[in-house]
């Protein structure tokens, strides 16, 4: 028990130094520093926005469909910064992998903390347009949070699985890039999931099974509009829910034991 | 047993080294179909250790480059895992197997203290407490707020042996070779620091080439060669067998006289450089002979010569113009013999000697020759130092002052 309690200890420890030099060192000699994790999705925000949202029209049938766009754009950036970090991410503490020996989880860990960090300020900005706009907060709001946890177990579950496979399979990182762009689209960010659920309603049943656009469509309903199509919505029934959450816990508990595995032999294979 | 702090049993550790590394996607669809004859050779780094560390032991481990020494400090540092066999160790280990691990040159030298001090496990309330003895150890208070990358590298190496010592109160400590780096000063502090340690009851492991540390400062030591333990045992022991494998094996791998370079205007040629005896025990003196020939006239030629030990290090030497032992002049063609008589004041090992052979008073090389001979020391006295004269001992009667 007293081991246990060690051994966290140290894992804690180690964290918050990790958090910290990573903070540190992102943003030094950069004028704006900090600034630039928001200004990043509020740029993407403003481009697609005018390219869809004004010229295409896409949306129209969506009440505050600005805020809609913009917290996709915001909940999907967490996600990719999260995964895209981790991939080169125990590769990159190589060095001190092979010189010490220390929990290795805590690497991608710390990467995520930062995420987490810019995705609460992001939040915060999300949550001014909406006070701005005057879409009113209801008290389902509070279900944004367990959304949050499963968002956020999800990407630290596919985290830790990229950065282990990467020590062993150096192209992992352009297939990751190359699924990014692909997910991108085949998650209702910019586009309202209604324009494929219309025509194709098949097809939109399949693409809601992925945890990031239940998720994401989730968030939507709850805190902006519930014009959203959700995942119960699309299937008229509440059971449905339960499979991006099954696969999602699935993916968490592979990726555990398939990092737990690799994590000791990091140091030898790196 | 049960004051063992270190228990390692029939240890093996493997890598596998494909022959051609299958480290992308590609890799792996290309070699499915040849799957049944993926090739990797095995290599054994370790086979079948077992030994054992009791608490409060300074314990070395040697061996030569590549025998595997510092897999197993990797293995007993947690970092690799061991093929089979076990390892219990019963305690809080901190590698020193560089210093400064983690050190990152764009955050200050305070920064840094406290991401190493939290790399090794201490919180930062605990590296501020002593954060005021790691800069004062170090020498480096008006340096702390600069970033690590405007330090010069002893600075840096000094604020990290700084942070390493004063922070580790780890049971067991780990050190590779962390002394080859720095200067005699450094060197001699970190034996303080060890010494320290070792009254404290610290256990400390040491990897070491340096058979003058291992014997002065551990009481039993092991020898790995070629993968396996040799010989564990009294630190003397095994290390007058360290130097007695090196000495076998060159035995075996003859030496020829092309392994060595020499230059020079060639006015003057070395015929043959013998050492006699090849092998020294305890005798008074060792014989240099020195042949040459003078392959044009020359004037006041000046013949010298230098041994050297195993690691390069000047022993001694002298030449004819110190001597006084002027020779006017050689004729083409001429030969002429010296022999030098140096008494032996070595100590075990190999020595290897340089011949010279200058004109014009030593002002001009004509053929230098650098290890054209080479010979052997073992002594039945040893001590830990450069050279061992035959020192005489006479105790005087013990009196009384009453």
């Amino acid at each position: 028990m007293k081991k246990l309690q060690q051994r966290y200890r140290y894992s804690f420890i180690l964290l918050k130094q990790l958090v910290k030099t990573d903070f540190k060192l992102r943003y030094q000699n950069s004028v704006l520093g900090y600034l630039w994790s928001l200004l990043k999705p509020l740029a993407l925000f403003t481009i697609l926005y005018i390219i869809f949202a004004k010229f295409l029209r896409l949306g129209a049938q969506i009440p505050n469909f600005s805020i809609y766009l913009l917290l996709g754009i915001v909940l999907w950036g967490f996600f990719g910064e999260i995964t895209n970090g981790s991939v080169m991410s125990i590769v990159g503490k190589g060095d001190l992998l092979r010189k010490l020996n220390f929990p290795r989880y805590n690497i991608v860990l710390a990467g995520s903390f930062s995420a987490l960090i810019n995705l609460f300020f992001n939040l915060l900005v999300v949550s001014i347009f909406m006070i701005y706009k005057g879409v009113p907060i209801k008290p389902d709001a509070l279900l944004f949070l367990p959304i949050i946890i499963e968002l956020y177990m999800f990407s630290l579950a596919l985290a830790f699985s990229l950065s282990a496979l990467y020590v062993k399979f150096r192209d992992v990182n352009f297939i990751w890039e190359v699924i990014m762009q692909g997910a991108f689209y085949a998650t209702p960010i910019l586009y309202p999931l209604s324009l494929i659920a219309d025509k194709h309603k098949f097809a939109a049943q399949l693409l809601i099974l992925n945890p990031l656009a239940q998720i994401i469509q989730d968030a939507r309903y709850i805190l902006v509009t519930d014009k959203t199509l959700t995942i119960s919505s699309l299937y008229g029934n509440s059971f449905a829910r339960l499979i991006p959450i099954f696969v999602t816990l699935l993916i968490v508990i592979a990726s555990s034991i398939y990092f737990r595995k690799r994590s000791k032999y990091f140091a030898e294979e790196i | 047993m049960t004051d063992s702090i270190i228990q390692v049993t029939n240890l093996d550790k493997d890598f596998k080294l494909p022959h051609e590394r299958i480290g992308t996607i590609k890799g792996i669809f290309t070699n499915i179909f040849s799957f049944g004859n993926r090739k990797y050779e095995i290599q054994h780094a370790l086979k079948n250790i077992s030994f054992e560390v009791k608490k409060g032991e300074f314990f070395g481990i040697v061996g030569r480059n590549g025998s595997g020494k510092s897999t197993l400090l990797k293995i007993l540092a947690g970092i690799y895992q061991p093929t089979s066999g076990t390892v219990f160790v019963n305690g809080k280990v901190i590698p020193f197997i560089e210093l400064g691990v983690g050190f990152n040159g764009e955050l200050t030298g305070r920064e840094n203290v406290f991401l190493n001090g939290a790399l090794m496990g201490f919180s930062e309330k605990e590296v501020q407490e002593k954060y005021e003895d790691i800069v004062n150890f170090a020498g480096l208070e008006r340096f702390m707020d600069q970033k690590l990358k405007n330090y010069s590298s002893g600075m840096q190496v000094r604020l990290a042996f700084s942070v390493a010592t004063r922070l580790a109160e780890s049971d067991i400590l780990l050190i590779d070779e962390v002394l080859a780096v720095g200067d005699i000063d450094f060197q001699r502090r970190c034996f303080n620091y060890f010494k320290v340690m070792k009254k404290q009851g610290k256990t400390i492991i040491l990897v070491s080439h340096d058979m003058d540390a291992i014997r002065e400062y551990c009481e039993r030591a092991m020898l790995i060669e070629r993968n396996q333990v040799l010989l564990t045992g009294p630190s003397y022991k095994v290390a007058s067998e360290y130097n007695h494998i090196f000495v076998q094996d060159s035995k075996r791998d003859q030496y020829s006289a092309k392994d060595s370079t020499r230059w020079g205007d060639g006015k003057i040629k070395h015929l043959e450089i013998l050492s006699s005896p090849k092998e020294l025990k305890d005798e008074k003196n060792i014989k240099i002979t020195v042949k040459a020939e003078a392959k044009q006239t020359v004037d006041n030629p000046v013949f010298g010569f230098v041994i050297k030990s195993a690691s390069g290090q000047n022993i001694l030497g002298t030449n004819t113009s110190i001597k006084r032992q002027s020779i006017k002049k050689l004729r083409k063609g001429d030969l002429i013999t010296l022999d030098w008589l140096v008494p032996n004041v070595f100590t075990d090992g190999m020595y290897y000697i340089d011949v010279s052979a200058q004109r014009e008073n030593g002002t001009l090389e004509c053929d230098w020759w650098q290890d054209a001979a080479r010979f052997k020391v073992f002594k039945e006295e040893r001590t830990p130092y450069n050279i061992s004269p035959d020192v005489s001992l006479h105790v005087h009667p013990i009196g009384n002052s009453g």
